[in-house]
This record gives structure tokens, C-alpha cells and sequence, in this order.
């Protein structure tokens, strides 16, 4: 039996999360700390030894429990692509918790570094239901830390988190148990390449829907999301908008689109429509907030709309597309509400207009939060370049009409996006506090560098990312083959001219042909 | 006959009567100064009759005693070893509650006995005659026990209402019995079941139905849970704590079994009655504590709440319903003693109960390790994973999934979001609101073993328990399912 990493790293921060509830606040602190840095040395060894084109699953681990139930253990190049993402923003997290959270600092860290538990448990998990268990148990510590730590309006946020998530999944549950009466078998792999009956699939779909597009979150039921984010302390926020949201996009990608590919298949006109939605109406709304943290949790709900159309085309840029947009809105979604997490530490509030014209005080934050915002955009060079570009690549092979839509929400994200920027770092110093802000420190630094480094990176040299969830992303594709749709643009390739384009009349071939 | 088989079947009814009427008369004529000693002697007799339950041979063949009035299988010794632990629990708490505030006597502990022989009786019997007699002696001394703080006029008005209308659920129960008897010419399950599978005329399924109604108000169901919060409110903590959980237990596995025994032949019958029971509980429980300010008001719709989702295992009817049904009551025992034992430690430096939400607003600060216990067993009610309550959900909903029963699980675990609602409030108030009163005092030890126990249990660390309790109650299922 090779070494149980995964377990090892579900592990760690829960032993740390226990110690933290006994600590004083400094001990706490360096604990949740250390444990999570721990955990992000398993994370670089998991993916070093991560066997890119082996098998499907690797790292495997198994341990039947009771009443058909077990402790399995599992990923393929898409789990570890999100296990990463939350061991890289943890750690940043408990940095950018250092200073901000002085109350019951040890319960903070314990809630926080249940949450990385959880996390990492749910895309590992490969037992149905081990994977409800750590998705549901999430509502816990995110409620606590939105309740008790969060801003002025902290409780309706909470309570709406808790109730709109916790009202979506139990349907998935029951919806669950049924799979699980069907296909006798409660292990992922195998339900992923069972066939459940086709009129039973649109009930089994409607009711994952109604879980992962709370999570998501997609228009209409989006509203938990700038609620929660914006009383959400800043760490909190970036869980949130990191790791938090990917859980719905990872249940699709996981769950509704390999299990029920003929359900999926005649329901996507209902993602592609809630989707084009979402892209315009909360982009729009985007435009208009004063709350900046507000603004960042509108756009997210844009861009998460581009992956649910990436995923539903059905296609492997569409899909590959999909996962980067996750990927890469995890580290500049969390980047950007970290940004906004420095200034509000200095000022105390959100409101775009008491800022402006930081960049003459504060030049090198102004140029984080520049590089962020550009991200943000989708410019070239930047991680969700890469992702937008595949998601709109696949779904115009799809939908024309879809891709003109979708492609208008990423101007109009240019638009609130270079707004926000302008008003809050160029412009006059109209307010003399804001004026007297000091520039980043070393740990702010710290928190930055990274991900604006892993910004770069993923916009640079994708491939690095890519590679591990080919092969997952390839089988996805030949399990939903069959039921792929087929919509006005789909790409035909033509009959080669007889010449070349330069080809002139009378004359000789062309000089390459000899 | 064999009476050595049959005393020896038994020996705990046998057994805890015999030590219950010494005790009456050591109280008689001590007062109150023994109740102290009298409290742990009851105790110890419990623990005794427990650990004889468990270690009662059970080679899957039902054993009858008395000619066939009371049977000694797996299924009722589960029953029992769930309502001997509760009551024990209760006992435990018990004098340091009463100490603090006066009043304290010998009597609490007798009468805490008679109930447990009398539910041992209602979760055995097998003769409509054997479960009325169990049924009235846990019903009697119930009325009095929630009138035990007898200068409080809550307690008092908790004890008459709770008489009168028990008493007219045990007339409707007995006239129903009337009618089944009537019908099918005997008391015995077995032959009732025989009589009504020849035939099953409309005046049976009267009977029928009057007899489920009855069962109903015991088990504190929707339409007939009225009673249950003015009752819970009145009633001293410690009784409210053990009415939420002994008498409960033995209600609903006295119910389990008519429905699966005698009425086992007539699902279609019954059904109906136990899916409508359990979405109206759900419900009702759950919009019912949305407007609570009193927390033991609050709890007791928690407790109408769950039932609700008990009976969806029993509306399978199915060996997985039931086993699911046993599975929810172990947790719901511990979660509910759980949560009462709390109440009654919140108690300010004067002996006052802190009852309302704004009393224990700020409670993670002021008393942490209590308010965390709570935290706990709040989202344990709610179900929420991983706590050990989801299991108990888990279950019921998978039975009535494996049942075909789709609209009920749907439907039923739909609406234990509205439930959520106020287990989340009562975390919000202790965690996100600043304190308001006086710190609680300090609680004494028993109450926090107690407490500890319980926390333990519904904690993560319960899923240990889960593959023994999945067996037990398992076992206990097919004892019901043995004949048919």
C-alpha cells in the first residue's frame, strides 16, 4: 500500500484545527500557519508525483465502513488541479487574517482550518456519500466565520448562506440515496460510467442542478453570494470566491455531466439561458455598486456563467476552458478581495468613492491591484485569458448566438472592472486619510507576490496546468460524445483550394511548390 | 406454563417493581432526607436491569413469556436498553437540580422507576391487554412527575393538562382497542393479525385507526401534539428531558411494533395515516419554533419536529424503516438529553433558570465550553454532516428511498430546511450576539458528565458507534419482520 498523502493531508490541519481551539491568539496564529504551509509542501509533493497519462485515479485509498459505506480516497488531474488551489490560498488566507481578526483569534484559525479539511475532502472524496458528508459539513465553519467575524449585517448573510445552500443540497441527497439503490454501489468511478435510466436521469439532473447551481452560483439564485461576500471577513471572502464556488463547477464536472450526459445534453438550453443571463444582467449590476467588495462578488457571478457554458458544450475546449476559468477566477477573485482587504484594514470601509488616487501614496499596491484587475479582464498573458478564450472557443462550436452574448459580458467586465480601477487608484486624492495610507507591507507582500506570480504563470505557460486534466478532460469528452449537440455553427472543414490564395492566372506554381 | 422461562423473560419488570416498592416504602418513612441515597439506589437497579437486558440470550427466535402477553426479542431489547439509559440520565441530573431550588424528594426516583417498568411492558408486550396495563403505569406516573415541582403553578397546570388529555388519548386508545378486539374476536397480535389478513371489514380499520390516533398524542405527532410545549415548558427540566426521551422511545417502538404485528398485514391501511403524521410533524414542528422565545417551548417543537422524521421510517414499512426508525431514536435520545441537560445548566448565580434567547445571548463568551456543547448538538438536531444526527436522517430518508417513497423523502427533507432555521438562530444568539445578562453559574459535575456524554455521542466520534448500532437495530428490525 503506497502512502496515504490524501489522508495525511485532511490530517494535518484537522490535528491543528483542534490544537488552535486551545491556543491563545499568537500560538493560534502560527499554528494554523505552519500547518497549512505543511500542507502546501503535501500539495507540491502530491503534484510532483502525480503520474501525468497514468491512471485515472491515483493516490487511492480504501476502507470499507459500515452499512455499505467507505473511506475512499481518490483524484484525477481535475481534483488536484482544485486541491491545489486551496492549499496555494490557505496559507495567504491565514496571513491575511494576521493583523484583521483580533477576536477569539483561535476559534478564527479552527474554523479556517476545518474549512481546508473540508475542502480538500470533497475532491478527494470518491464514496458518494463521503463527498455529501465534507460538502455539507462546509455550511458549518463558513457560517460561524460569516456570523461571527463577518461586518454590520453579518447574520441575514449568514443565515441566507446556510439556508439557500443547505435547501439545494438536500435534495441532492435524496437524489443520491435513489443512484445509490439503483447502481448498488456508492463508489464515484464506477457510478460515473453507469447508465441510469434516461427518464429517471432529468429528475436525478434537476436535483444535483439545484444544489451546484446555489453553490455556483448562477442566476436566479445567486443571491446568497455579494450578501455573504461582502459581511465575510477577507479571508472568508477569499474562501469563498476561491475554493468555495468551484465546488459547484467540480459537482458538474464531476457528477451531473459524466452521470447524466443525456439529461445534461437536452437541459443545457436551460444553462446556456440562465448562463446568458448571469453574463449580462450581473455584469451590469457590477457596474453600478459603491461597495467594491460588491462589485468583485457580482463579477465573479459572471464569470462563473462562462464556465457553466464551457461545460455544457460538451467539447474539450469548452471543458479544459471551463476548468482554467475555475483555476484562474480562484486566484484573482481572491487576489482582487485581498486588495480590497488591504485598504479596508487602513480605512475601515468599503465604499469605492472615500478612496482615490492611490496610486501617488500607495504605488506598488497600485500595481498589484492593476495586474489583478487586468486578470480580472481576461487580458493576454494573464490565467483567465486562457480559460476565457477556451470556454468562448468551445461554445462557439456550439452556439453563435451563446458566444456573442457570453463575449459581451467580458466587455462589459472590462468596463466595471477599469471603472473600479480608475476611481479607486487614479483620479484626485479627495480624501486626505485615504491620501495618508501607507504602501504594502512585508506581509502583504507575501500574500501578493505569490499569486500574482501564479498569475503570470498560468497565463504564461498553461500547459503546466492543462497537462494533468488532459486525460481526465479527453474521457469526459468520450463519455459525452453520443449525446453532444449539434447547433448552428458547428465547424465544418472545407475542401483545400486547388491553389494558393496568391495564385495568379497564367503564371507559374508558386515558388514553394519546388 | 413454564413460569421460570417466563420470570426469567421477565426479570427485569419482575425485578425493578420489586425494588421501586421497597424504595416507596424507605421513602415513606425517611422523607426526604434519602432521596439522595434513594436516587443512586434506583439508579443502580436501572443500571442493573440494563446490563441484564443486554446480556439477555437473544438466539433470534422471539422467546414469549406468560402465555404469549409479553415477548423478549431483539427488538425490545433494544428498546428497553435506550429508555433504562435515558431514564438514567435523568435520574443523574436530577437531585442537584431540585437541591438548588428545594423540593427535592425520594419520590422523583420511585416514580422514575415504576415509569421505566411500565415502558418496558409497552415496548414488549405483544397482548393489547399486557400493553394498556405498561401503557397506564408509564402514564400515571408521567402525570405526576411533571407536576413534581408542586408549589410551581407551571408544573401544576403542566401536570393536569397533561393528564386530562392523556387520559382522553388512552380512552380513544382503548376504545379502538375495543373495536380491534371487537372485530377479530382476540387481544393477541398474533391473532389479531391472523383475524384481520381472513378479513378486514370497515369497523376494523375504525379500530385501527382510533388505536393509531391514541398512539399518536403519546408520541406527541401532528394533529395531536397540542399539549407537547405547554406540557415540556411546565414540566421541571429533568422531566422535560425525560419526557422527550424515554417515553418517546417506548411510544414510538410500541407503535412500530402494532403497525408492523397485529395492523402488519394492513400497510395500505395505516400508511396513509403515518406518511400524513410525519410530513404534518416536519412541518408544523418547524414553523412552530420559528416564533419560540422560550427555549424549552423552542426544543419541544424540536421534539414534535422529530418524530416526524421518525415516522417517515416507519412510513416505509420495510425491515430498513424500522431499523432506520431504532437508529434515529438512539441519536435522538442522546441529542435531546443532550439539549435539555444544557437548559438546566443555564442557571444564573440565584438559581434562575435562563430560559429565553436573551438570556443566553453572548453565551460563547461567557460560558464557551457550554455554548459549544450546544453549538453541537443544534446542528446535530439539524442533521447537518458530520455531525452524528445527519446518520439518523440518513437513514429514515434512505429506507423510505429504498422504498419507493420518493415524493415523501423529498418532501420531507425539503422542509427540515425550515427547521434549520431556528437551530441556526439558537447559534446565532449564543455565537454572534453580545451578552446581554449575567454569566451562567457554575454547573455541578453530574450535569456536565451527562452533557459530555451526550456531546460525545452526537460529535463525529459517534460514527464509531455506527457499524454496532447499525447491527443492533438491524437485529431488532427482523425480530418484527420474523413471522412475517
Amino acid at each position: 500500500m503506497e502512502f496515504p498523502i490524501l489522508s495525511l493531508m485532511l490530517a494535518v490541519p484537522l490535528i491543528a484545527a483542534i490544537a488552535c481551539l486551545f491556543l491563545g491568539a499568537s500560538a493560534a496564529r502560527m499554528t494554523a500557519l505552519f500547518a497549512t504551509l505543511i500542507n502546501l509542501a503535501l500539495g507540491v509533493l502530491l503534484w510532483i508525483n502525480y503520474d501525468i497519462g497514468g491512471a485515472q485515479w491515483q493516490f487511492t485509498e480504501r476502507a470499507e465502513l459500515f452499512a455499505g459505506f467507505s473511506y475512499a480516497l481518490g483524484i484525477d488531474g481535475i481534483a488536484l488541479m482544485l486541491i491545489m488551489l486551496s492549499v496555494f490560498l490557505m496559507p495567504i488566507c491565514i496571513l491575511a487574517s494576521w493583523d484583521a481578526i483580533t477576536k477569539r483569534v483561535g476559534e478564527y484559525m479552527s474554523a479556517f482550518l476545518l474549512m481546508e479539511v473540508l475542502m480538500i475532502g470533497v475532491f478527494a472524496a470518491q464514496d458518494l456519500f463521503l463527498f455529501y458528508i465534507f460538502f455539507e459539513a462546509g455550511l458549518i465553519p463558513m457560517y460561524l466565520i460569516i456570523g461571527v467575524w463577518g461586518g454590520d449585517n453579518r447574520i441575514y448573510a449568514s443565515y441566507k448562506f446556510f439556508l439557500y445552500t443547505l435547501l439545494g443540497s438536500v435534495l441532492m441527497l435524496i437524489a443520491m440515496l435513489w443512484m445509490v439503490n439503483e447502481a448498488g454501489t456508492t463508489d464515484i468511478p464506477t457510478l460515473m460510467q453507469y447508465d441510469f435510466p434516461v427518464d429517471a436521469q432529468l429528475w436525478l439532473w434537476l436535483a444535483f442542478f439545484a444544489s451546484f447551481a446555489v453553490k455556483m452560483p448562477m442566476w436566479p439564485v445567486h443571491t446568497w453570494l455579494p450578501d455573504a461576500h461582502v459581511q465575510a471577513p477577507t479571508a472568508g471572502s477569499v474562501i469563498l470566491a476561491g475554493v468555495l464556488l468551484k465546488l459547484g463547477g467540480y459537482g458538474f464536472i464531476r457528477f451531473s455531466l459524466p452521470m447524466f450526459p443525456e439529461a445534461s445534453a437536452d437541459l443545457a438550453w436551460l444553462v446556456f439561458g440562465l448562463s446568458m443571463v448571469a453574463v449580462i444582467y450581473t455584469s451590469l449590476v457590477a457596474l453600478v455598486q459603491e461597495d467594491m467588495k460588491k462589485l468583485i462578488a457580482y463579477s465573479s457571478v459572471a464569470h462563473m456563467a462562462i464556465v457553466t457554458v464551457g461545460l455544457f458544450a460538451f467539447n474539450v475546449q469548452g471543458l479544459e476552458g471551463a476548468m482554467m476559468v475555475m483555476l484562474g477566477h480562484g486566484l484573482v477573485s481572491g487576489a482582487l478581495f485581498l486588495c480590497v482587504g488591504v485598504i479596508y484594514d487602513r480605512l475601515h470601509t468599503r465604499e469605492i468613492a472615500r478612496y482615490g488616487g492611490l496610486s501617488i501614496n500607495m504605488p506598488k499596491y497600485a500595481l498589484f491591484f492593476l495586474l489583478f484587475t487586468m486578470a480580472s479582464i481576461g487580458l493576454p498573458g494573464t490565467s483567465n485569458f486562457i480559460g476565457e478564450f477556451l470556454a468562448l472557443a468551445g461554445i462557439y462550436e456550439v452556439s453563435t448566438f451563446v458566444t456573442l452574448v457570453c463575449t459581451t459580458g467580458i466587455i462589459l467586465g472590462a468596463a466595471y472592472m477599469l471603472y473600479l480601477y480608475r476611481r479607486v487608484a487614479f483620479g484626485e486624492q479627495k480624501n486626505a486619510d485615504a491620501a495618508a495610507m501607507p504602501d504594502l507591507n512585508a506581509r502583504e507582500w507575501a500574500m501578493l507576490a505569490p499569486i500574482a506570480a501564479a498569475v503570470l504563470w498560468m497565463g504564461v505557460y498553461p500547459e503546466s496546468f492543462l497537462a494533468p486534466m488532459r486525460q481526465d478532460i479527453a474521457a469526459l469528452e468520450a463519455r459525452l460524445a453520443s449525446v453532444a449537440p449539434h447547433y448552428d455553427s458547428e465547424l465544418a472543414v472545407g475542401t483545400p483550394r486547388e491553389h494558393a490564395a496568391n495564385h495568379v492566372e497564367g503564371s507559374h506554381e508558386g515558388e514553394g511548390a519546388h | 406454563m413454564d413460569y421460570a422461562t417466563s420470570l426469567h423473560l421477565t426479570a427485569t419488570e419482575v425485578g425493578l417493581s420489586a425494588i421501586a416498592l421497597v424504595l416507596l416504602l424507605v421513602t415513606a418513612w425517611t422523607g426526604a432526607k434519602a432521596a439522595r441515597g434513594i436516587t443512586i439506589a434506583a439508579v443502580a437497579a436501572l443500571f442493573g436491569a440494563l446490563i441484564f437486558t443486554v446480556s439477555l440470550p437473544n438466539g433470534g427466535v422471539p422467546a414469549e413469556a406468560f402465555g404469549g402477553l409479553i415477548r423478549a426479542d431483539s427488538f425490545a431489547m433494544f428498546a428497553k436498553s435506550l429508555i433504562y439509559l435515558a431514564t438514567i440520565a435523568c435520574l443523574i441530573v436530577a437531585p442537584r437540580y431540585f437541591e438548588s431550588r428545594g423540593g427535592f424528594r425520594g419520590e422523583y426516583a420511585v416514580l422514575m422507576v415504576f415509569n421505566a417498568v411500565g415502558m418496558g411492558i409497552m415496548v414488549s408486550a405483544v397482548d393489547l391487554m399486557a400493553l394498556y396495563v405498561g401503557l397506564e403505569l408509564s402514564s400515571l406516573s408521567s402525570y405526576v412527575l411533571a407536576s413534581f415541582a408542586r408549589k410551581d403553578e407551571k408544573s401544576s397546570e403542566a401536570g393536569l393538562k397533561y393528564f386530562i388529555l392523556g387520559g382522553l388519548a388512552s380512552g380513544i386508545i382503548l376504545y379502538g382497542m375495543s373495536l380491534v378486539y371487537g372485530f377479530s374476536g382476540t387481544t393477541s397480535y398474533d391473532g389479531i393479525r391472523a383475524a384481520f389478513t381472513a378479513d378486514f371489514s370497515t369497523g376494523a380499520m375504525f379500530g385501527v385507526v382510533f388505536v393509531l390516533a391514541g398512539l399518536a398524542f403519546k408520541i406527541a405527532a401532528v394533529p395531536f401534539h397540542m399539549w407537547t410545549p405547554d406540557v415540556y415548558e411546565g414540566a421541571p427540566t429533568p422531566v422535560t428531558a425525560f419526557f422527550a426521551s424515554a417515553p418517546k422511545v417506548a411510544a414510538v417502538a410500541m407503535l412500530v411494533r402494532m403497525a408492523t404485528g397485529p395492523f402488519g398485514g394492513q400497510v395500505e391501511a395505516w400508511q396513509q395515516i403515518v406518511i400524513f403524521a410525519a410530513l404534518a410533524s416536519i412541518v408544523v414542528g418547524a414553523l412552530g419554533a420559528i416564533g419560540q422565545n422560550n427555549l424549552k417551548r423552542l426544543l419541544a417543537y424540536s421534539s414534535i419536529n422529530n418524530v416526524g422524521f421518525i415516522l417517515i421510517g416507519l412510513a416505509a414499512a420495510t425491515a430498513e424503516g424500522v431499523s432506520g426508525v431504532m437508529v434515529y431514536l438512539f441519536i435522538y435520545v442522546f441529542m435531546t438529553i443532550g439539549s435539555f441537560v444544557a437548559l438546566l445548566m443555564l442557571r444564573d448565580e440565584n438559581g434562575n433558570a435562563l430560559s429565553t434567547f436573551d438570556d443566553i445571548s453572548g453565551l460563547s463568551t461567557t460560558s464557551p465550553l457550554l455554548a459549544w456543547c450546544l453549538l453541537a448538538l443544534m446542528f446535530s438536531l439539524a442533521g447537518i454532516p458530520p455531525l452524528f444526527g445527519f446518520w439518523g436522517k440518513f437513514v429514515v430518508f434512505q429506507a423510505a428511498v429504498q422504498a419507493d417513497m420518493i415524493a415523501l423523502a423529498a418532501i420531507g427533507i425539503a422542509a427540515s430546511v425550515i427547521g434549520a432555521f431556528y437551530y441556526i438562530k439558537f447559534i446565532k444568539v449564543m455565537f454572534f450576539d453580545e451578552p446581554k445578562g449575567a454569566a451562567p453559574a457554575k454547573a455541578p459535575v453530574s450535569h456536565w458528565a451527562v452533557l459530555g456524554l451526550c456531546v460525545l455521542v452526537v460529535s463525529p466520534l459517534g460514527y464509531l458507534l455506527g457499524p454496532m448500532l447499525g447491527d443492533a437495530a438491524d437485529a431488532a428490525a427482523q425480530a418484527l419482520f420474523y413471522a412475517a
